[in-house]
């Protein structure tokens, strides 16, 4: 006999719709609290600035490395330890006032004091600067990517399905984006350009499951000759379960060790990831499929649709 | 049941084995290297190989070779980035005057794969280091020249016409022509609609006598597509002159330049010259006048108070000679009596022309060379960004005429050897259309580049064992065929990205992790549903048939919505968010393939055409 996580799972989804409601509910206003009051903390991708790493043979202390910048002249830094103690990462805001030093000359200035305290074996791992102006278009550019993709996503879902499937699907996407956006706000993890592919590959993902599920459904719809809707989605849930289990496992497993190994700078890239892909499994089954069965959706709705996908083999 | 035909496996069979050989030249180690191309006037030779080899021999600096490069281009390979670094300052030391060099990465291939013309996979910077910048066109001040230009036209069209005019102006995207009535209104409108049918004109009396001449929205888009086009090109002029191997220069929307410089080491002196409009004009000193006056505010008319270096105040005469515009050729070099660093410059030919005139006529009198900057800089003030030009004017020599000169001659007056070195660069570069300001910078260094490769690696390769492990154990042989379908995944992806010679970036690992994770997702749910149809009592046969078929609409389903968001990812994306987009798509159109066919494919040979009593799934 194989292995299986589940053998013949008959759980009653449906039945714990309105605590799956209220709790995404609970979620997602608490996402939105910590963003209207936290905020992000934003990467330099999006305020714009300087962005120095240098790396040193030995650990490094912070107070130092901020004592030899103030005597260098340069404020409003923020040092912090970057992957190890030896790694310091250090941030410039976007210069103010009527100081004619560029950007260069900046992080020129400051790797060269750095260096020389450190009797020139610091060693210079990355600069990035990003002007004031460059934030607010990457800002927006995210928000239209995040808006497109889910407008494309709606028509296709729409087309293939019907259109409850959509909304349903939408959703689920909206709740998945605003809970892992949420929890950036709430921990206060630092907040990147990465992050927004993320959140797009997230939207991709979790949307992946949904369609499982509503194919599934779909096909129980015009297979079942009995039964109410909210059964037959439960029904089709379960069928997949394993499926979704399966296969979120295996991802959460490979994104467990991009997080692990991969490296510092791809650290909340891996976590928006991981949350995202927590809540849109979570969501697949919770909240896009509870939102069809709530918007009333029937075995008439189905069988209308004359056209069928290419190999849906019919039983 | 459950046999593919012939031509089917052999075309699978083949589509995995041109994967193999495109991802082949992946295996093999990269090297840090350095790329000696010749300077000006130098070339390469096998004396130059030899004389490399000699410098780096002499000074005990280990290295793995020296080979020559198609295009007059000696390598030499080093084993470690640190290796690479001091073999590169012993070279500059020894060689820098005759010969150009830029690190590099370069695979070590044997003959036969270069010689089918295979690519190891294109490293972005974030993996190999190196500097990115992104560069922001000042379109406006474009426009702004491009109307300055028709306002000296006209003015210059009415004086010819003898039309009387009060002032021709340009502002706010426009110019302004003012007649002082109506008669000269009448006059002028016509020669200006004549001679400048471009032009949209409209004419008012109210609040004095005036046309106001503007640019037609096509005309506006030409000046700043041929800005950015200038620019372009102007840049990739001074990025040849520094001698950085691979150079990636090319246009990004609308008003934005990317400048890529692989293995480049020093940002501070890259971004002074990519922005840098240095030019140089050559004026006559006023002598008539006193300095003193004009230092008090009384300049005189036809004349503009410079100052020098050290600040001592010049009367320089409005009228300019020659503009570095003329300036046909410079080099770098040194005075030959003071020994004081100098630039060498040729003129064309109407500049050589009025040079000579001037001089001819001007003998023992003084001339002055006026170094010119403009630079634009973006402060935030009260939150908000401001653009602001700074424009810098030098006097950086001043020297009597001893004889009349013409094409050929020098200027002095430079602070630095590497000051004389940049202006001639940026002389012989051309000068940029429109200013332009770096708003975007990212330099990694070669440590970090490779630690992210390593960590990059390692994920995928950790990953890919996990899921391995979980897959075998989970689907045991099922599982074996889905691994076996995931690696081949892995290789297409690889294959495609060589054959592409699309751009890796650490983002881009991170893609291909993802797809790895995701990839088994379609394996999952066909297995998934053969078991299902196995529990309903179905034949293990009918029952492999079914789990393919029935499970492929979900699949495409799933998959194109994931490839919805990978396609607008990359749409909208720069730099490291199209690097994972692209791995994404290209990981989930071959992980479509793998997964299907492929794995369907090895279940065919092993279970296909034959009785089954159970399936190990």
């Amino acid at each position: 006999m194989h292995m299986t996580l589940l053998k013949d799972a008959h759980f009653a989804f449906m039945g714990h719709r309105k605590a799956a409601l209220f709790f995404s509910a609970a979620l997602i206003l608490i996402s939105l609290a910590a963003m209207w009051v936290r905020g992000f903390n934003l990467g330099l991708d999006f305020t714009g600035g300087t962005l120095l790493e240098v790396g040193y043979q030995d650990a490094m202390e912070l107070g130092q490395v901020r004592q030899v910048l103030d005597e260098a002249g340069i404020g409003g830094v923020t040092v912090q330890h970057f992957g190890t103690l030896q790694d310091i990462l250090i941030r410039v805001a976007p210069q103010a006032g009527e100081g004619e030093e560029t950007s260069a000359q900046l992080s020129d200035r400051m790797f060269h004091a750095l260096n020389a305290a450190a009797g020139g074996k610091a060693d210079l791992r990355r600069v990035e600067y990003v002007g004031p102006q460059m934030g607010e278009e990457l800002t927006e550019d995210g928000g239209l990517a995040v808006l497109y993709s889910l407008i494309g996503i709606l028509i296709y879902v729409a087309l293939r399905f019907e259109y409850r499937f959509a909304v349903g699907a939408i959703a689920a996407l909206v709740h998945d984006v605003i809970i892992t956006l949420g929890v950036f706000a709430v921990f206060q993890v630092e907040f990147d350009l990465p992050v927004v592919a993320a959140i797009l590959a997230v939207i991709g993902y979790s949307l992946n499951d949904t369609i499982v599920v509503f194919d599934r459904i779909r096909e129980n719809f015009r297979k079942a000759r009995k039964g109410d809707a909210v059964s037959i989605i439960d029904q089709s849930i379960n069928e997949t379960l394993s499926r979704t289990l399966m296969t979120s496992f295996t991802t959460l497993l490979v994104l467990f060790a991009l997080f692990i190994f991969g490296g510092s700078i791809i650290h909340s890239f891996a976590l928006a990831l991981i949350v995202g892909i927590f809540i849109g499994t979570y969501s697949s089954i919770f909240v896009a499929s509870v939102l069809v069965a709530m918007m009333g959706i029937n075995r008439a709705d189905l069988a209308t649709v004359k056209k069928e996908g290419e190999g849906t083999a019919q039983a | 049941m459950n046999r593919y035909p012939l031509w089917k496996n052999l075309l699978i069979l083949g589509v995995i084995l041109v994967g193999l050989v495109y991802a082949l030249p992946n295996l093999f180690p990269q090297n840090p290297s350095i790329e000696i191309t010749a300077a000006r006037g130098n070339t390469v030779t096998e004396a130059t190989l030899g004389e490399v080899k000699a410098v780096l021999e002499n000074a005990g600096a280990p290295f793995r070779g020296v080979e020559s490069l198609e295009g007059g281009k000696l390598l030499v390979r080093f084993d470690s980035n640190g290796d690479q670094l001091r073999g590169q300052a012993l070279i500059e030391a020894a060689l820098s005057d005759r010969y150009n060099s830029a690190l590099t990465l370069s695979p070590d291939l044997p003959g036969w794969v270069s010689a089918l013309g295979l690519q190891p996979m294109f490293l972005g910077l974030d993996l190999r280091g190196g500097i990115h910048v992104l560069i922001e066109v000042d379109m406006e001040a474009a426009v702004a020249q491009a109307l300055e230009r028709y306002a000296g036209d006209i003015r210059t069209r009415l004086r010819e016409e003898k039309v009387r005019y009060t002032t021709v102006t340009f502002e706010g995207g426009r110019v302004l022509v003012k007649f002082p009535d109506a008669g000269a209104l009448a006059a002028g409108e016509p020669v200006i609609q004549r001679e400048f049918r471009e032009l949209i004109l409209v004419t008012s009396q109210e609040g004095g006598f005036q046309v106001q001449a503007s640019l037609t929205p096509a005309d506006e888009q030409e000046i700043k597509r041929f800005a950015l086009q200038q620019n372009i090109t102007t840049l990739r002029n001074r990025v040849n002159a520094l001698g950085v191997a691979e150079p990636i220069i090319q246009r990004q929307g609308e008003r934005h330049i990317v400048v890529q410089l692989p293995g480049a080491q020093d940002p501070a002196r890259l971004k002074e010259l990519l922005g840098a409009t240095a030019t140089l004009e050559y004026r006559l000193v006023d002598t008539e006048h006193s300095v003193q006056d004009a230092v008090e505010g009384r300049v005189p008319v036809g004349s503009k108070l410079y100052y020098e270096r050290d600040g001592r105040p010049v009367l320089l005469l409005r009228r300019v000679i020659v503009t570095g515009d003329q300036i046909t050729d410079a080099s770098a070099g040194f005075d030959q009596r003071s020994g004081q660093p100098a630039v060498h410059v040729s003129l064309d030919a109407p500049g050589a022309r009025r040079m000579l005139n001037t001089t001819t006529e001007n003998v023992s009198k003084p001339m002055a060379v006026v170094f010119i900057e403009n630079r634009t800089v973006t402060k935030m003030v009260d939150g908000e960004p401001v653009k602001r030009s700074v424009r810098t004017e030098e006097v950086i020599s001043v020297a009597n005429i001893l004889e009349p000169f013409g094409r050929r001659f020098q200027t002095t007056g430079l602070d630095s050897s590497e000051e004389a070195h940049n202006l001639a660069l940026l002389l012989r570069a051309g000068a940029l259309a429109a200013p332009i300001e770096i708003v975007e910078e990212r330099t990694i260094g070669p440590s970090l580049g490779q630690d992210n490769i390593d960590q990059g690696f390692w994920a995928v390769v950790i990953g890919f064992m996990l899921v391995v492990i979980f897959m075998t154990i989970y689907y045991r042989l099922f599982g074996l065929i889905a691994n076996v379908a995931l690696l081949t995944n892995v290789v297409l992806i690889v294959a495609v990205l060589s054959l592409l010679q699309a751009t890796l970036t650490l983002p881009g690992i991170a893609g291909i992790v993802l797809t790895v994770g995701m990839a088994v997702d379609a394996n999952v749910l066909i297995f998934e549903r053969i078991r299902e149809e196995l529990r309903n009592g179905n034949t293990p046969q009918a029952s492999i048939h079914a789990g393919y078929e029935r499970a492929m609409a979900t699949i495409i389903d799933a998959n194109i919505t994931t490839l919805i968001a990978a396609v607008v990812l990359f749409s909208f994306g720069t730099g490291p968010i199209k690097g994972f987009a692209v791995t994404l798509g290209i990981g989930i159109l071959s992980s479509m393939l793998t997964a299907i066919y492929v794995s369907r494919a090895i279940a065919n040979l092993i279970y296909g055409g034959r009785r089954v009593k159970t399936l190990s799934i």
